[in-house]
């Protein structure tokens, strides 16, 4: 068994066998994260560069940690301090790190396709950690084996995604994910932060009432309001859009069934989660974040092997 | 394909292998066995089914062991993970890890290398099925022994099990 893809670009890339496939492969690699030794010789022989072009902590740490429990030497990268201020291209500034024999890129992005531009001139494997408003695939993967972990399945589950899904590349990875696994898979937020697009291009449902959504869906992946990306106004404030939008402990306790609370971080608690339905019981953010590590070891092991004898 | 063992010689060696177990490991209060995925686990089975009967119930502890993250041919050809349980220290215990074929070796070295990130084992012994002698690749050898068999590299050993291949057999192709 092998991926069909050379890169993890994005989701809209994968089949559903290699989504199953990165997703039973994490399974054993969270067994390894249990071990009293966390670490396996895997990627001994590999070097991978961080390569960060916007700000990270999560994926950024988590990136690493699964390159270090894998073995694999790491550098890393950052913009800010870099020769990219003064002025060195992105494939210039690749083309030199890969001339240091470096054998994969992972790699953020602002600016979306970033990657798959990088795809198309280097030999190296490339596993995309975000890129612009396109896709944040290893998020997507590590919130479908969360599901799987906590509810057993992925086919046939409600999954609301909530929020602000035009600027979102978690939702957009989400999404491709979801659909290719089986799940129905809605998006619910103000009509200014949804696509008009998305229901035919996607087929989801799109809700406009946060209540209808908590009360449809099993699990609510909340979003997190990218001001960041926002060159417009499309909500009149942060408290309008929490009054709206904003999900708290009795919103949930109100809802006919107990939902999964999901969001990708981080969080801008008061706004689209309030603290005591972040903390609370219902919410596996933090479940999250530790199988990132997993899901990421099983994308770095997969796309590391099987290239044939390499020096 | 030449028979090396049929479904009865195959059920006795298990037995002998049990027993030869048991023999150095008299109640095995300080003795876990481990089973090499996903082959040498159908033997694990039926060698711990079998001590299972002999001892006092609860005293056996089993787990299994998946070796892919520690193999030396990452690079060459990519292999699926397994499942690995081990559900219990092996710190300062006396390990019998069980596979069925020992050729090269390298399955059992790199099953040492996995073996010890999860603690250091007083002793480790290993038991196996089939021992095809002279084609060894690293100094490895075993401590229990189902049936040694002289074969040249060109020729395959195949151990069909009845709940996988529908038949008790070890053959030589």
């Amino acid at each position: 068994m092998q991926l069909s893809v050379k890169h993890l670009l994005g989701i809209r890339d994968l089949t559903g066998q290699d989504i199953q496939l990165i997703l039973d492969t994490a399974t054993e690699f969270k067994e390894v994260l249990q071990r009293p030794i966390k670490k396996v010789p895997s990627l001994r022989d590999v070097t991978i560069v961080n390569l960060f072009y916007e700000n990270s902590t999560r994926t950024r740490i988590s990136f690493e940690l699964a390159e270090k429990r894998l073995s694999a030497d790491t550098i890393n990268f950052t913009a800010s301090g870099s020769s990219v201020s003064k002025g060195e291209t992105l494939l210039d500034t690749v083309n030199n790190i890969l001339s240091m024999k470096v054998d994969m890129v992972v790699m953020r992005h602002s600016a979306s396709g970033a990657p798959h531009f990088l795809a198309k001139h280097i030999p190296a494997a490339i596993i995309n950690a975000g890129d612009g408003i396109n896709e944040h695939p290893t998020q997507g993967l590590l919130d479908a084996f969360s599901m799987r972990e906590k509810l057993g399945r992925l086919e046939g589950l409600k999954v609301a995604i909530i929020g602000d899904i035009m600027h979102s590349r978690v939702a957009m990875s989400n999404i491709y994910l979801l659909k290719k696994m089986g799940a129905e898979v809605m998006v619910a937020g103000p009509p200014t932060l949804i696509p008009k697009y998305i229901r035919e291009a996607f087929d989801v449902r799109v809700e406009y009432n946060l209540r209808k959504a908590l009360e449809w869906c099993d699990v609510a992946n909340v979003l997190r309001i990218q001001l960041e990306r926002q060159n417009q106004v499309l909500f009149s404030s942060l408290r309008e859009y929490s009054l709206a939008y904003g999900i708290n402990k009795q919103l949930l306790d109100s809802l006919p069934k107990e939902i999964v609370i999901m969001h990708p971080g981080p969080i801008n608690r008061g706004v689209e989660l309030d603290s005591d339905a972040a903390d609370s019981r219902q919410s596996i953010i933090l479940q999250q974040v530790e199988n990132g590590v997993a899901v990421r070891m099983a994308a770095l092991y997969l796309l590391s092997g099987g290239r044939g004898i390499s020096a | 394909m030449k028979t090396v063992l049929n479904e009865q010689q195959l059920s006795i060696t298990i037995k002998r292998l049990s027993h030869q177990i048991l023999e150095n490991h008299t109640n095995l209060e300080n003795t876990v066995l481990i089973g090499i995925q996903p082959r040498g686990v159908f033997v694990s089975d039926k060698v711990v089914e079998e001590v299972r009967r002999l001892v006092l119930p609860g005293t056996v502890q089993y787990g299994k062991l998946d070796i892919t993250f520690y193999r030396d041919d990452v690079r060459r050809e990519l292999h699926v993970p397994n499942h690995t349980d081990i559900p219990f220290s092996i710190e300062n215990k006396n390990v019998v890890l069980i596979d069925d074929v020992l050729y090269t070796g390298r399955t059992i070295r790199a099953a040492l290398d996995a073996l010890l990130d999860f603690g250091r084992p007083a002793k480790v012994e290993l038991c196996i099925l089939i021992d095809r002698r002279f084609s060894r690749q690293l100094p490895i050898q075993a401590d229990y022994v189902g049936k040694s068999i002289d074969s040249i590299i060109s020729q395959k050993v195949k151990v069909f099990w009845k709940e996988k291949d529908g038949k008790d057999e070890v053959g030589l192709l």
